[in-house]
């Protein structure tokens, strides 16, 4: 009898699985697992001489300019022909207009070796992408004026990059029969190295209206 | 009916516990400007938290302040000539090696006129952070 008085009462356990629940689900909704994702760019170095600006001459067929004006309109010119999107449905092409995207693949690509385009340079990318002519000095040149709406610029942007991603899944899909996503890191810096992107932001000038 | 043995159960519970108490980490910094980011598709996400510095753009939710546009650095208000300290002291807190990887990731309001965002970019280039990104909503289309 004594023996067992001293023995030590079990403690009763079982609400701990629903404290150890509260704190759970605490955590789980306070805890933010939101990463931040956007758009990846590089920025050119800064010039070494103030007074003596770089400039890199490129060839004027090899240029691909796009407009941002004031007013939120985008132009894109290139040596074969000029257009303008009054708007972001335009810009897409869901308008009448050939989209950005495909004016900048078409740009890219250069397939029919148009003298007014890119001029196309053969390359060897290695096995099993080999040698293959690619426009391998084209820039595209986005400017913008200073009053452009920051949402039409990152519009622009996204439709550029899409161009680039939509040709590196085609090859993707020609050399290696698989998704761009579900290649290895070397296969990918192979199709990355055959369509560089090769987007060059300006400084901002006023066009039309801008102050 | 055999009755289950639950007893293990609270140990199981605490060790999800546990790796959410790691993993999340308390939002340090209170927004201070008012941000819609612009919606993109091709969006990427940014791999080491560790590795990015903010800089949020956008008009101050305190009309105090103004309804222009504002920057915010930190947890301060800033303007565009003090970015290069500011990217000055973020890298120095970052080991050797990756201050080559630091990435600035531009958080601005979709209504931000460029003139602004070209500003911050020309000064981003001055510090030698190169590396940006324009942070994005994901859209559908």
């Amino acid at each position: 009898m004594s023996k067992k008085k001293r023995k030590l009462p079990a403690l009763n356990a079982s609400s701990m699985a629903d404290i150890s629940f509260l704190l759970l689900t605490f955590f789980l909704l306070v805890s933010s697992m939101d990463t931040d994702s956007g758009l990846a760019r590089r920025l050119p170095p800064p010039p070494q001489d103030e007074d003596h600006q770089q400039t890199v001459d490129v060839q004027r067929r090899n240029l691909l300019v796009v407009l941002v004006n004031s007013k939120d309109e985008t132009m894109v010119t290139s040596q074969v022909e000029t257009e303008w999107y009054q708007n972001e449905n335009e810009l897409l092409g869901k308008g009448s207009k050939v989209s950005l995207k495909d004016k900048v693949k078409e740009f890219v690509l250069n397939t029919n070796n148009n003298p007014l385009l890119p001029e196309l340079m053969e390359e060897d990318f290695g096995a099993p992408i080999g040698t293959v002519p690619v426009t391998g000095d084209h820039v595209i040149s986005l400017q913008n004026d200073a009053t452009t709406s920051y949402k039409t610029y990152i519009s622009v942007q996204n439709e550029l990059v899409k161009a680039y991603n939509e040709l590196r899944q085609e090859a993707a899909r020609k050399y290696f029969n698989m998704d761009y996503e579900n290649l290895t890191e070397d296969q990918k810096n192979q199709i990355n190295k055959l369509y560089p992107q090769r987007i060059s932001e300006a400084e901002p000038k006023n066009f039309m209206g801008g102050n | 009916m055999p009755e289950l043995n639950t007893s293990s159960m609270p140990d199981l519970v605490f060790a999800i516990l546990f790796f959410f108490m790691v993993t999340t980490t308390m939002r340090s910094e209170e927004l201070m400007v008012r941000l819609k980011l612009p919606t993109a598709t091709e969006i990427q996400k940014l791999e080491k938290k560790s590795l990015v510095t903010y800089i949020n753009i956008g008009p101050a939710m305190d009309p105090k302040y103004g309804t222009g546009t504002q920057m915010q650095l930190n947890d301060k208000f800033a303007q565009v000539e003090d970015i290069q300290d500011y990217i000055a002291q973020e890298k120095s807190s970052l080991n050797e090696a990756d201050q080559q990887l630091m990435t600035v990731s531009i958080k601005a309001d979709e209504d931000t006129r460029m003139r602004y965002i070209s500003d911050v970019k020309q000064a981003l280039r001055k510090a030698y952070a190169l590396k940006i990104s324009y942070s994005a909503r994901k859209s559908e289309n």
